[in-house]
């Protein structure tokens, strides 16, 4: 399989106030457009990634907003599947064009998540959760994932210090990218000493609250060279679901969902985890890019926090992660951020990622996922 | 010359520290501090209200202005915690230190900055030689939810002016306001707490309206921040004004002698007035003193005030904002709740 990204797009991510939804999709979308060089009347189809509009903002329909926003009649489609809806609208956006139905296709991903208070966001949130068997019981996100933590930290010996060198090089990443909600340095002085979330999680282990958007422009292969001469390729595609109960797996360290889904991925690309240059993982938690890189298999299970030791995933590592500053310091908007890290491989293997660059970046791979693991879907990209 | 006659502050004794109500909550004390740059809030006593805090803040304008209370013309009381839903304040108030019946009064309500907004309708009124003198009042005994994060800073206190043509201890250059429809704390009706919008309450509301003002302030009557010695903003909590300071490139120094936030918390209504009784207290004949208020919903009004040569005379008997700061008692949370009628 080979679908090309001929233009990609984003707002600013963070508490954008002064913007809505359709304002934050149409801004992402009309970039990502002028960026492609084409006009939007030839695309063929809108594939929107969003989680929950409905309970955010009260507005469903998004698609169709977008599309007649956009001036356009187009067929539009909203995909859901929590904060993997990115990642997923970008895979329907690739079988839409491998399928020969269309040629050129918008997928995007938006969110506006500040126009609740916190609480209100965080029962929006725990809607990509078992309501029956977690959230009534009272569990949020972050008490799910300091589950996962603890018998992270219980099984293979991973620290509190290592959990916070994800969120102090996220942060620093961050701060390199213009779109970033926090562009400012933290030491693991400033994530340990911040106030505590879920044990072990503190604040500054957690990806915050935020509007944003993303779009890609994705075209039929043999067209890409009509539009740009920097085509970027993605080669592979996988995903996969899980019960959306954590206590309903077999095991709380390592998200089945995102094996298999990377498994199908590798497949598809031919590529192994060594031929990866680049990589952007679903850090909604600092635990959560620990487990994923175990289980992309970038490390043995219970090797990630040795990753971090070695300075590995840094910018200029072996496997650099999350080099935009991943959900942590870019923030996450939740149906936004799977197209986000499809934006920043896109800028990596284009050459373009200014102060982020990895050098002769031509392989990368991005990880999304839903809930505490129930969808994952993982996408590989070649130059 | 429009200017101020006297004025007067009034502080609650009862005073509730930080340490207390985070123990409360299991919060932890020092990130809260250090967070709102706020050590302890003013706690009104049981028999406190906005009418009562007004009455002692009007006496003491009285005293300093030295005007018969049956000269003054209009009344108006600016708070977001009026003891009656209907009914006015400023009548209890107007009856209680001895002015006549002929004067118009009101009770003014726009969050934290209705005070401020009734300086400006007696400014009005004196401009057009409808009345002598008039009396503006900023006072509040401010609501907030047990557990709230308003809760480390709703206070209470509140502070009177004197308006008038004849005898000023300042006069009052200009004022200029800025506002709009921007939804970051409220009370609806019949609600016992106010509701926020957390982050939301910085830079598109506190930030946005007290910078516009302040430089609209400043442009219209040709001032730099140079020209100011003093300067006062509404204080929500120890963080906001400060960097509206630097904002506006106004040094920490000329910020400190009106910064009683941290002693006394947000006074709401009453905050940069008491900001500001605070600072003439201390000031000089010809400085000049820049107060922008804030109420959310939102809007600010920004105002130049330059001392006259009387004012030396006439505060020498008056009770100081200091004074009330440094007279106070420390309850627990379990008296704190009995005060706020909680138990």
């Amino acid at each position: 399989m080979k679908v090309a990204v001929i233009g990609i797009g984003t707002t600013e991510f963070g508490e954008n106030w002064d913007k809505n939804l359709r304002q934050l999709a149409i801004e992402a979308g009309t970039k990502a457009i002028i960026d492609a060089g084409i006009r939007g009347r030839d695309l063929d189809a809108i594939y929107l990634g969003n989680m929950s509009a409905g309970r955010f903002v009260g507005q469903e329909h998004v698609a169709a907003l977008v599309s007649g926003e956009l001036g356009l009649s187009i067929p539009a489609l909203r995909i859901e599947g929590a904060c993997a809806s990115g990642g997923l609208a970008l895979r329907q956006g690739i079988f839409s064009i491998l399928s020969g139905q269309h040629d050129i296709v918008l997928v995007g991903g938006a969110e506006k998540m500040t126009d609740l208070m916190t609480d209100g966001v965080t029962s929006s949130l725990m809607g990509a959760a078992d309501q029956e068997w977690e959230a009534y019981y009272g569990v949020t996100f972050p008490s799910l994932y300091a589950m996962i933590a603890r018998r992270h930290m219980f099984e293979f010996g991973t620290t509190r210090e290592q959990m916070a060198k994800v969120a102090v090089k996220n942060h620093h990443n961050g701060f390199l990218n213009p779109i970033a909600q926090f562009k400012k340095e933290i030491t693991i002085e400033d994530v340990l000493k911040s106030p505590m979330v879920a044990d072990p999680l503190t604040l500054f282990d957690c990806s915050p609250i935020t509007d944003g958007a993303a779009t890609l422009i994705l075209c039929k292969e043999e067209w890409a060279k009509k539009y740009t001469d920097d085509p970027i390729y993605i080669i592979g595609s996988g995903q996969a679901s899980d019960t959306l109960a954590l206590h309903d797996r077999k095991s709380l360290t390592t998200l089945d969902a995102t094996v298999k889904a990377a498994k199908e991925a590798y497949k598809q690309s031919g590529i192994t985890t060594k031929g990866v240059d680049v990589v952007e993982v679903h850090d909604c938690f600092t635990i959560a890019e620990i487990v994923a890189t175990e289980d992309l298999g970038f490390c043995k299970k219970g090797e990630g926090g040795k990753l971090l030791d070695e300075g590995l995933t840094e910018i200029g590592g072996k496997i650099p992660v999350n080099t935009s500053g991943g959900l942590k310091a870019v923030g996450h908007p939740v149906g936004a951020s799977g197209i986000k890290q499809a934006v920043e491989i896109v800028l990596q293997l284009r050459g373009k990622a200014d102060k982020r660059q990895v050098k002769d970046a031509e392989i990368g791979l991005t990880h999304n996922v839903g809930g505490s693991g129930g969808t994952a879907v993982v996408h590989i990209f070649s130059r | 010359m429009i200017g101020i006659v006297g004025y007067g502050g009034y502080i609650p004794r009862f005073r509730i520290k930080v340490e207390e109500i985070a123990a409360v909550w299991g919060s932890n004390a020092n990130s809260i501090k250090k967070g709102l740059d706020v050590e302890e809030k003013s706690v009104p006593s049981i028999d406190e209200d906005t009418a009562t805090i007004s009455v002692e803040a009007a006496l003491n304008a009285l005293k300093m202005a030295g005007i018969d209370p049956k000269e003054i013309g209009a009344i108006y009381i600016g708070s977001e915690s009026h003891p009656y839903a209907v009914k006015p304040t400023s009548t209890i108030v107007g009856e209680a230190i001895g002015c006549s019946t002929e004067y118009t009064s009101a009770d003014t309500e726009f969050a934290c900055k209705a005070g401020t907004a009734g300086i400006q309708m007696v400014m009005g009124l004196i401009q057009g030689d409808y009345i002598k003198f008039g009396l503006a009042i900023g006072a509040d005994t401010a609501q907030s939810k047990p557990g709230d994060a308003l809760e480390y800073t709703a206070a209470a206190g509140g502070a009177a002016f004197i308006i008038g043509k004849n005898g000023i201890i300042a006069e009052i250059e200009g004022t200029y306001s800025c506002s709009s429809d921007t939804p970051d704390f409220w009370r609806r009706d019949t609600i016992e707490y106010p509701s926020h919008g957390g982050r939301f309450t910085g830079i598109p509301a506190y930030f946005k309206h007290t910078v516009s003002a302040t430089q609209g302030m400043m442009n219209k009557l040709g001032f730099k921040p140079n020209d100011f010695d003093f300067v006062v903003f509404h204080m929500p909590n120890g963080k906001f004004p400060k960097r509206a300071a630097k904002m506006l490139g106004f040094d920490f120094k000329k910020l400190e002698p009106g910064f009683v936030v941290q002693k006394i918390g947000n006074t709401y209504s009453g905050s940069s007035l008491l900001g500001l009784a605070a600072i003439l207290d201390i000031a000089k004949p010809g400085q000049r003193i820049l107060i922008t208020s804030y109420g959310s919903g939102a809007g600010s009004d920004s105002f130049s005030i330059k001392v006259t040569d009387l004012i030396e005379e006439k505060r020498k008997n008056a009770n100081k904002v200091q004074d009330y700061i440094d007279n106070r008692e420390y309850v627990t949370y379990a008296h704190y709740t009995r005060l706020r009628r909680g138990i």
